[in-house]
């Protein structure tokens, strides 16, 4: 008897567990739509920003500016992105065995790579292994390009003022909801934006540029690193809703299969109760007969 | 040759305004320009300011904050960080920032030079979205 009383706590657990999975895969799926919403709204900005900015570094010198040159020294800034809560899958785990690698890599290169963490998990995690330069935790719960801006003036000063060579960010790039992929993207010095093969016609007419295109471009720079980061942090705040849905619909359908056997268990064992004492009346009875 | 005019407004929030216009008139850095049909294409820095266009005669007030402008083949994009037509500003909060920004600024013209540009800056644009709230 005592098993039937086990397997009915159990089920009873189970049951709750599933009552907080599915709880959390529908606040998941509100937090995932608005994250979605952002997103859209902000493709636009960010594409028309880039062809722009691809035209007008078309028409520069290179070097013209402090960010676009390239130096030879080995310091390597990264921006690792990871979102501020758990339970959503391999979302962060991925992330973080990808920026490991990068580290591995670069130091076998001779380079010295710093981080700076966006997000609780990637501090949580690299606090002790790596050394931080920066770290921003707690922020994806309400954030505007604001942050973007505050993230995209710190680097951008160190790298001014000699601290890296090179900037990199490292997140989880969207492309649908149980699909993200870690990615890197070099930032500083801004790669080669001007292909002429990607720009459509009407693009490398001459323009008139005022003020002048070196001007302009000093104004646009930061703001590209701006855009870049916060495009960033909008695929990681949908990313981590988006997993944690998916994690969370497992979770919940893994519960009910748990029930499922369970439930089948508990009847079986009291099936098995009943007819042990059935067993035991009929042989009471047969022996009282004989008697 | 392009003969219409088409306006983009868009800030990293939304899409503000996509649509055909007569003339387009835009706070630009360096001064106020205008856009006409058939414009050279041009690209430029824009100011915190007042954007107006014109569409089937009647005239539409922005307010804008700092971005650029394109113009390239009869198409105008404006980027900007924020866009508020004229009958959308809450002239409530202009009004409290650009006192907090007088107040703030009156106090602060001798000590520290950044928060005094911040709050000039701030000043602006409370100006700015005042004046345009006004022609809606």
């Amino acid at each position: 008897m005592a098993a039937l009383k086990d397997i009915k706590r159990k089920v009873s657990a189970v049951q709750k567990t599933k009552q907080i999975t599915r709880a959390m895969n529908m606040v998941a799926a509100s937090k995932f739509k608005n994250a979605l919403h952002r997103m859209e709204n902000f493709r636009p900005y960010a594409g028309k920003f880039l062809d722009v900015i691809n035209s007008l570094a078309l028409r520069v010198e290179p070097g013209v500016h402090p960010l676009l040159t390239v130096r030879d020294g080995g310091k390597i800034t990264a921006i690792c992105m990871t979102s501020d809560r758990g339970l959503c899958g391999g979302f962060n785990s991925n992330l973080i065995k990808y920026v490991e690698r990068f580290i591995r890599e670069k130091t076998r290169e001779g380079k010295e790579v710093k981080l700076i963490t966006v997000g609780r998990k990637g501090r949580d995690y690299f606090r002790r292994k790596a050394e931080l330069k920066d770290e921003y935790v707690d922020v994806f719960g309400r954030f505007t390009m604001d942050l973007a801006g505050e993230i995209a003036a710190g680097v951008i000063d160190s790298f001014l003022a000699g601290d890296c060579d090179e900037l990199y960010l490292i997140n989880n790039q969207f492309l649908n909801v149980s699909v993200q992929k870690a990615a890197l993207v070099r930032i500083l010095p801004v790669p080669s934006l001007g292909t002429t093969e990607a720009l459509d016609h009407d693009r490398t007419v001459e323009y008139l540029y005022e003020p002048s295109a070196p001007a302009l471009l000093e104004q646009l720079l930061p703001r590209y690193v701006r855009v870049l980061i916060y495009r960033a942090l909008l695929e990681t705040s949908a990313g981590e809703n988006g997993a944690r849905m998916v994690a969370m619909d497992n979770a919940t359908r893994n519960c009910e299969e748990m029930i499922q056997s369970l439930t089948l268990k508990y009847n079986k064992a009291r099936q098995a109760a009943i007819t042990a004492e059935l067993m035991d009346i009929v042989g009471g009875t047969e022996a009282l007969a004989k008697g | 040759m392009a003969q219409e005019l088409m306006l983009d407004i868009v800030t990293p929030e939304k899409r503000v305004f996509e649509g055909q216009v007569d003339e387009v008139t835009v706070p630009g850095a360096e001064g106020q320009f205008g856009v006409l049909k058939g414009h050279t294409a041009f690209l430029s820095s824009v100011g915190i300011g007042e954007l107006s266009f014109t569409q089937e005669g009647k005239k539409t007030f922005f307010a804008v904050n700092t971005g650029y402008a394109e113009v390239a083949s009869g198409r105008v994009t404006i980027l900007v960080e924020t866009a508020e037509r004229s009958d959308m500003i809450d002239t409530e909060r202009a009004r409290k920032a650009k006192e907090r920004a007088e107040i703030r600024m009156a106090k602060s013209a001798r000590e520290e030079e950044l928060d005094y540009e911040r709050m000039r800056l701030s000043l602006i644009r409370a100006l700015t979205r005042l004046k345009v709230a006004e022609k809606s």
